[in-house]
């Protein structure tokens, strides 16, 4: 993934070595983090890791919040970070999502999540290759909520101009740069023609300055039933908060779940590489069965924004070899290797690529 | 609860909306059918263009009456123009006759292969509040605040019918989607007031998902939620029945019903489809499975098993498929091979 040219900033370098924020997150986190620092030792990456194990489960003794903003504080030193999912409990009582709150404190604005088959593994649908790109900051997750009387609640959604035109010039920009073809918004402005209008109509001006791109927009529930029956058609898509939660686990399920979706999230300052499809794992957490890819091939997005390429050229590589081969899989794919095993296939292919 | 009454020669009045587009040619192959399979019902045409007024979008009053009068309507795709002043025109539908849920089944059709075989989903959307509520304000240029509206009594109401209707089609367990981790209050609501309705319903089982999780699971195998019925608030049922669609086929197969405490409409999903309009093209079945369902509603279970039964076979043949499943019948030649199915 080529780096957006207006969003460059400088990751914190000392001694040749890279400090980059680590959190493992909740579920899974601790398992998929662990196999990332498994291979870039072996690689001899120079990354040094600054771990911060934020949680957001409540268990009564952390202190959550305070866990959380020395997790801020890291990144904002770092300006680089890798990030497995934090947990948010559904209970009113319960706190806000610290994954919003964090892109929200960081402005990591652009949700980058690339949905591309994996040679070699099979699913309903072939030769899918998307990438969302979803605006992180506002629209359904702007958290402003209240009761007018009891029994009656009012969400707020906000839209922008201002972020509305940033995220659309994110997409289009990314889009030449990685020599994409086509760009499509996301939106539902026959019902909220105000809102979700206002995101169509920047997307359409900012289109203007970059000419040579196909251009389309498409109503959000049109765009989910053409994924499942139609995914090739989609190149490079743009869209609001919500639509983006769920075009990307639409996207997962299209080409094998979401344990092999890399992601990240960009702003003008900082970097957090997790992700794309973003689930905690609760249900088998620490039973070494989940699928690192997700998380490494988002780490290998991020040495590629160091500026390390060639490491992330053999590890990314080493991991879709084991996939084609397809003799060590983890569950999710159909096998029944571990967590450890998979990763233990990767550090063997890495000697030969 | 259909309440309707039947007529001294033994048949219902339905009031029939055709709709624009493609609705006459899909409206005509409904009738056709009708008449063939001897289905005791009198259509009542009525038109819907809205009235010119000054206040919010209105529809003739001679449509309100025939709805009112007849406590069941056919409906067609109605058009909607994006980005205009109006406000859709199915919404205000929803709003005159307060149509509080909408049903959609959606299920595998045997002879059409897509990449997922024996989808059998049956989701209730809210139909008159969530994010729909039409309340939006710029609150300075270049600020929009939308907002989504979610009230106890309209939630309560659409889980009641949730959990009805699951026991009516004998399904046995009713799951809420919501995204409570990122609206707590307003899903959460939703949500709260889905966990005291189910204890009304002790012979039903109860359970909730993420919004992103029912995405991920349903696309990656939708059958696990066969003996399901999913309950959501209005965007995401939206959303989500529009996405089962495509995994059937896509939208000129799958029905819906809007269920009223009086009133109920029944409609396909699909839009008035301009670009095949005219052509004998399009393809009815989302119509008729409409009016299938409908049929069933009124308790007339009979024909419309009959009905039913000739589309399934029809398009298990797969001989006369129109041009969406990738068959080269007409609208015509299609109704024609269900008549002689009949
Ligand atoms: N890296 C991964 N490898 C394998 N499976 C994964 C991975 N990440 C997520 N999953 C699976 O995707 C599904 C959705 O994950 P999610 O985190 O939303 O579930 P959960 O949080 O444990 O459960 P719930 O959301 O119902 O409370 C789960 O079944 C999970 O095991
Ligand atoms: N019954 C049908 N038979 C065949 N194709 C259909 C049918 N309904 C919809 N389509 C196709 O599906 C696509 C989407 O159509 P749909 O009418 O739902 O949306 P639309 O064009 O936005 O109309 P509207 O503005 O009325 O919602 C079109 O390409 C149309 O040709
Ligand atoms: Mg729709
Ligand atoms: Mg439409």
């Amino acid at each position: 993934m080529a780096t957006v040219s207006q969003d460059i900033f400088k990751p914190t370098k000392f001694g040749g070595k890279y400090t980059v924020t680590l959190i493992p997150g909740d579920g899974i986190g601790v398992e998929v983090t662990e196999s990332v620092k498994t291979i870039f030792k072996h690689e001899n990456v120079p990354v040094e890791w600054d771990q911060i194990d934020v949680t957001g489960v409540v268990t009564g003794k952390q202190h959550l919040e305070d866990l959380f903003q020395q997790a801020v504080l890291s990144l904002k030193r770092n300006k680089v970070g890798l990030k497995g999912i934090l947990y948010t409990p559904v209970e009113m009582s319960g706190h806000q999502s610290f994954n919003v709150a964090l892109r929200q404190e960081l402005d990591i604005y652009a949700s980058v999540v690339l949905i591309k088959n994996i040679p070699g593994y099979e699913t309903r649908h072939a030769n899918v290759d998307m990438c969302l790109i979803r605006e992180n900051t506002e629209g359904e997750y702007s958290g402003l909520e209240h009761q007018s009387v009891p029994g009656v609640v009012e969400s707020l959604k906000i839209v922008t101009r201002m972020k509305s035109e940033r995220i659309c010039r994110f997409a289009f920009s990314f889009a030449k740069a990685n020599g994409r073809q086509k760009v499509t918004c996301i939106h539902k402005a026959n019902i909220m023609k105000l809102g979700d209008g206002l995101f169509r109509l920047t997307f359409h001006e900012v289109a203007k300055d970059y000419p040579g791109l196909i251009v389309e927009d498409l109503i959000v529930d049109n765009a989910s039933m053409q994924a499942v029956s139609n995914p090739q058609q989609f190149d490079v898509l743009v869209m609001p908060n919500l639509y983006g939660s769920i075009l990307s686990n639409i996207g997962a399920a299209l080409v094998g779940g979401p344990g092999i979706i890399p992601g990240c999230n960009m702003g003008r300052e900082y970097a957090v590489f997790e992700p794309g499809c973003r689930h905690v794992g609760l249900d088998i957490k620490g039973t070494n069965q989940a699928n690192p890819t997700a998380l490494v091939l988002s780490s290998t997005m991020m040495l590629r924004h160091l500026g390390l390429d060639e490491s992330a050229t053999r590890i990314s590589q080493a991991v879709y070899a084991v996939i084609a081969d397809g003799k060590v899989r983890t569950k999710d794919m159909g096998g029944n290797a571990t967590t450890t095993d998979f990763t233990n296939a990767i550090l063997q292919k890495m000697e030969l690529v | 609860q259909f309440n309707g009454q039947k007529k001294a020669n033994g048949k219902y009045t339905v009031t029939f909306i055709e709709g624009d587009g493609i609705g006459p040619e899909v409206s005509k192959s409904v009738k056709q059918i009708f008449a063939a399979a001897d289905a005791p019902i009198d259509w009542e045409p009525v038109d819907v263009t809205p009235i010119a007024s000054d206040g919010p979008t209105a529809i003739p009053d001679e449509a309100i009456q025939s709805v009112r009068r007849n406590l069941v309507a056919l409906k067609g795709p109605l058009a909607t123009p994006v980005g205009e002043g109006h406000v859709s025109l199915n919404l205000t539908l929803r709003r005159t006759f307060n149509l509080f849920a909408n049903v959609r089944p959606c299920r595998s059709l045997q002879g059409y292969k897509t990449p997922y075989d024996n989808v059998d989903t049956v989701l209730i959307r809210e139909n008159t509040e969530g994010e729909y509520s039409g309340i939006e304000h710029i609150v300075v240029d270049g600020v929009v605040q939308c907002i989504k509206l979610i009230t106890r009594e309209a939630s309560e109401r659409v889980l009641r019918f949730a959990f009805q209707y699951a026991q009516s089609i004998r399904k046995p367990r009713v799951r809420v989607v919501h995204k409570a981790t990122i609206m707590k209050m307003s899903d959460g609501l939703f949500l709260t007031t889905a966990q005291n309705v189910a204890k009304e319903f002790p012979d039903i089982e109860f359970d909730s998902e993420l919004l992103d999780n029912a995405c991920l699971k349903m696309v990656t195998d939708p059958t696990p939620y066969n003996d399901i019925v999913m309950v959501m608030p209005n965007l995401y049922g939206d959303i989500l029945s529009d996405m089962c669609a495509g995994l059937i086929g896509g939208l000129g197969l799958t029905p819906s019903g809007n269920i009223g405490d009086e009133c109920s409409i029944f409609e396909a999903v699909h839009g008035s489809a301009p670009d095949i309009a005219g052509k004998n093209l399009a393809n009815p079945t989302a119509l008729l499975l409409s009016s299938v369902m409908m049929l069933q509603h009124m308790g007339l279970n009979s024909h419309a098993e009959r009905i039913h039964r000739a589309i399934l076979q029809t398009i298990a043949e797969g001989k006369t498929l129109t041009g969406d499943l990738r068959g080269n019948a007409k609208t015509d030649e299609y109704t024609n091979a269900i008549i002689e199915k009949l």
